[in-house]
């Protein structure tokens, strides 16, 4: 007679993965979860550091989650290996920069390698049919499934009935009716699901963990791989994008200038690896320079810009420092900009 | 269990990351440790205080202590492998 079967499941931290390791525990198998970081993980980052964030409540869902369910949680970094995702995905982005069904192949993959080094039996998502537009269409799950070599070891247990019968069934390891056959974009079944289950507390459904399916942040990496040599990033360029008010004054010049207290604290910890700008005669923002100046007009303009952004923005002048990443710091005084001159196009 | 306060515990420098990296950088210490052993981790996001006792509790190891100085957060951890 077979052990207990083991299956690891994919967790972001949303309900469906929750739910979908729910329903296989019931089944008597033994669960642990696997949670991806790529970089790109909304929750956290905004939260831990902006000041006007502090009443929200700092958990990392994914843990949270696993607690919750009584399991093992795995969370591993992938943030190099997922550039070459994110930099060449095979299907194409969606409507932002999110390359959603390269990246869920790219996190079954890794899955279908950490169950052969751990001895385990299967994959679990939390996947719905035509939940996303992107990678859980019905004509994208078995893409995933082929191109990830999951195969019929990757089971969606809230949609299962909804696709082809997978090993773990056909074995007898999972009883299929039990399982679901859940499919579309409404949220009823997994909301019934969840009470029956008395899950009451939960993050908000899937899709919403990662910046690149938000706009504004698409804009803001879209924006540095324009005005780069290459598209390549580091993890400190991805995070900054997270951070400020970008202002993009040339192609070889940004500001980043800090919006409140946390975010001025945080981006203090880039001061050996940027140039800075921050005000000396009055309090205000600070400013990480992505880039140099290549004239003393440029400087000045730069310079005038972060006085706007100091308690001093009605006086008639400002006395700033620009820090070197070096150390080296040279004090000038500026006269603030203007509302009315700052250009629309600068802000991204 | 208790930890051997005569051995020098393993210092994990997660300043300036933001969440999990703290919680992976806790995790990559723990692996290569042995039960007994002790971590301590200093971070400067918020989010460490709720994530790495989170962590240590669904993976069976220990939090034996949560400091706040200087808007930094020490927590020492002791690893149990034994489960």
């Amino acid at each position: 007679m077979k052990q207990q079967c083991k299956a690891v499941a994919l967790i972001s931290g949303g309900l469906d993965s929750m739910l979908a390791v729910k329903v296989i525990q019931e089944q008597g198998i033994h669960v642990e979860g696997i949670n991806f970081f790529t970089g790109f993980c909304v929750e956290g980052h905004t939260h831990a550091v902006r000041k006007k964030h502090q009443d929200k409540q700092k958990r990392n869902n994914a843990l949270w989650v696993a607690a919750q369910l009584g399991i093992k949680l795995h969370i591993v970094d992938v943030v190099e290996e997922y550039k070459d995702i994110l930099l060449n995905p095979a299907h194409g982005y969606g409507k932002n920069v999110n390359p959603c069904l390269d990246c869920k192949t790219f996190m079954v993959k890794k899955a279908v390698q950490w169950i052969k080094e751990h001895n385990f039996d299967f994959i679990i998502t939390g996947e719905v049919v035509g939940q996303r537009p992107m990678s859980q269409r019905r004509e994208t799950m078995p893409v995933v499934a082929k191109e990830s070599g999951g195969n019929d070891l990757l089971v969606r247990p809230l949609s299962a009935k909804q696709l082809p019968e997978t090993l773990p069934e056909r074995e007898g390891w999972l009883d299929r009716e039990k399982l679901y056959d859940f499919s579309g974009r409404t949220r009823k079944p997994q909301m019934a699901l969840a009470a029956k289950f008395s899950f009451k507390d939960y993050a908000q459904p899937a899709g919403g963990c990662c910046m690149l399916t938000d706009e504004n942040y698409a804009i803001k990496l879209q924006d540095m791989w324009h005005n780069r040599p290459s598209r390549d990033y580091e993890l400190d360029d991805i995070i900054m994008l997270k951070m400020g008010r970008h202002f993009r004054l040339a192609p070889h010049l940004k500001l980043i200038i800090g919006r409140e207290e946390g975010e001025n604290r945080f981006m203090q910890g880039y001061k050996n690896q940027f140039m800075s700008v921050y005000p000396t005669s009055h309090p205000g923002a600070l400013c990480v320079v992505d880039g140099e100046f290549k004239s003393d007009e440029e400087r000045d303009q730069a310079l005038a810009l972060v006085a706007r952004y100091s308690q001093g923005k009605n006086e008639p002048q400002v006395k700033l420092v620009i820090r070197q990443s070096t150390g080296e710091e040279q004090e000038y005084s500026i006269c603030p900009m203007l509302p009315d001159d700052i250009n629309k196009d600068w802000l991204i | 269990m208790s930890a051997d306060q005569h051995k020098e515990p393993y210092y994990v420098d997660a300043r300036r990351l933001l969440c999990p990296l703290p919680v992976i950088r806790v995790q990559d210490a723990v692996v290569k440790l042995n039960t007994g052993d002790r971590v301590v981790v200093i971070s400067t996001d918020p989010g460490a205080k709720a994530d790495i006792p989170a962590w240590c509790r669904i993976n069976g190891h220990e939090v034996l202590d949560i400091v706040e100085q200087d808007n930094e957060i020490i927590i020492t951890v002791l690893v149990n492998h034994e489960q």
